[in-house]
C-alpha cells in the first residue's frame, strides 16, 4: 500500500513521509497513553475529564495525521480527516454535557479546594445568566 | 512496524481504562471512561484497517465516532431525566405544555 507512487517518484522522498509518520503515530500513542494513565491515576472525576480530553484531542489528532500520511492522496485520507473533524466537534460537546451533569447533580470538585459544603448547595439551583 | 506499535499502545490504554471504569465510584467516572474508550476504539479500528490491508475500516471508523457521540449523550440524557422522549431543557419542560408531561 505504501509502495503505490514508488514507481514514478524518488525512495528518499518516501524515506521522509515514514519518519513524518514514525514521529506522528508515537506522539499520537504517547498522548493517549498518558491519558489513560492520567484516567486512571487522577483524584476526581473533574480532573480525570482533564485526561479524557487529552485522549480525545492531541493523541487522536496527531494519531490521525500519521495514519493520513500514510495513506497519501486518497479516498483512505479524506475519510480519516472526516474523523479528525468529527471528533473535533463532537469531544467537547459531550465533555460539556458530562461537566453539565455534574454541576447539576452537584457533585463537588475536591482537588480545587471547593470544600465549601454551603456554597455548593445553592449553585446547584441557581442556573446561568444566558 | 509503526501500526503495531500503535496498535499495542492503544490496547495498553484501553486496559487502563478498563481499570478506571471497574474501579470508578460515581455513574459519571463510568460514562467518562466509555467516551474515552469509544475515541480509542475509533483509532484503534483505523489503524487495524491499515495493518490489514483493509481500507473499508476507515467507514466503520467513522461510524463509531458517530455512534459513540450519540450514546454518551443518550446515557447522560437517560439518568438525568429518566425518559427519553423528554424535551431537554429545564424551562422548555416548565413553560412547554406538551402531551405527556402529567408529572409537572
Amino acid at each position: 500500500m505504501p509502495g503505490k507512487a514508488a514507481g514514478k517518484a524518488t525512495p528518499m522522498i518516501n524515506v521522509i513521509l515514514d519518519i513524518v509518520s514514525w514521529i506522528l503515530i508515537l506522539s499520537g500513542t504517547f498522548f493517549v497513553v498518558t491519558g489513560a494513565i492520567g484516567l486512571v491515576r487522577l483524584p476526581d472525576v473533574y480532573t480525570r475529564m482533564h485526561g479524557a480530553g487529552l485522549v480525545d484531542t492531541l493523541g487522536a489528532a496527531l494519531f490521525l495525521a500519521g495514519l493520513m500520511v500514510q495513506g497519501g492522496f486518497t479516498l483512505i485520507s479524506v475519510k480519516l480527516g472526516l474523523i479528525i473533524v468529527l471528533l473535533f466537534f463532537t469531544s467537547p460537546t459531550s465533555s460539556y454535557a458530562l461537566a453539565n451533569a455534574l454541576r447539576s447533580q452537584g457533585v463537588r470538585a475536591q482537588a480545587a479546594g471547593e470544600d465549601l459544603p454551603e456554597e455548593k448547595a445553592e449553585e446547584g439551583s441557581t442556573s446561568t445568566p444566558s | 512496524m509503526m501500526f503495531i506499535a500503535g496498535t499495542a499502545g492503544l490496547a495498553a490504554a484501553i486496559i487502563l481504562g478498563l481499570v478506571r471504569a471497574l474501579l470508578g465510584p460515581t455513574l459519571y467516572d463510568r460514562v467518562l471512561v466509555v467516551n474515552s474508550i469509544g475515541t480509542m476504539t475509533v483509532l484503534m479500528i483505523a489503524v487495524l484497517g491499515f495493518l490489514m490491508g483493509r481500507p473499508e475500516f476507515m467507514d466503520i471508523a467513522l461510524l463509531y465516532a458517530l455512534i459513540n457521540f450519540i450514546g454518551t449523550i443518550a446515557v447522560l440524557k437517560f439518568f438525568r431525566y429518566g425518559d427519553m422522549a423528554r424535551p431537554g431543557g429545564r424551562h422548555i419542560a416548565r413553560e412547554g405544555g406538551g402531551e405527556g408531561d402529567a408529572d409537572d
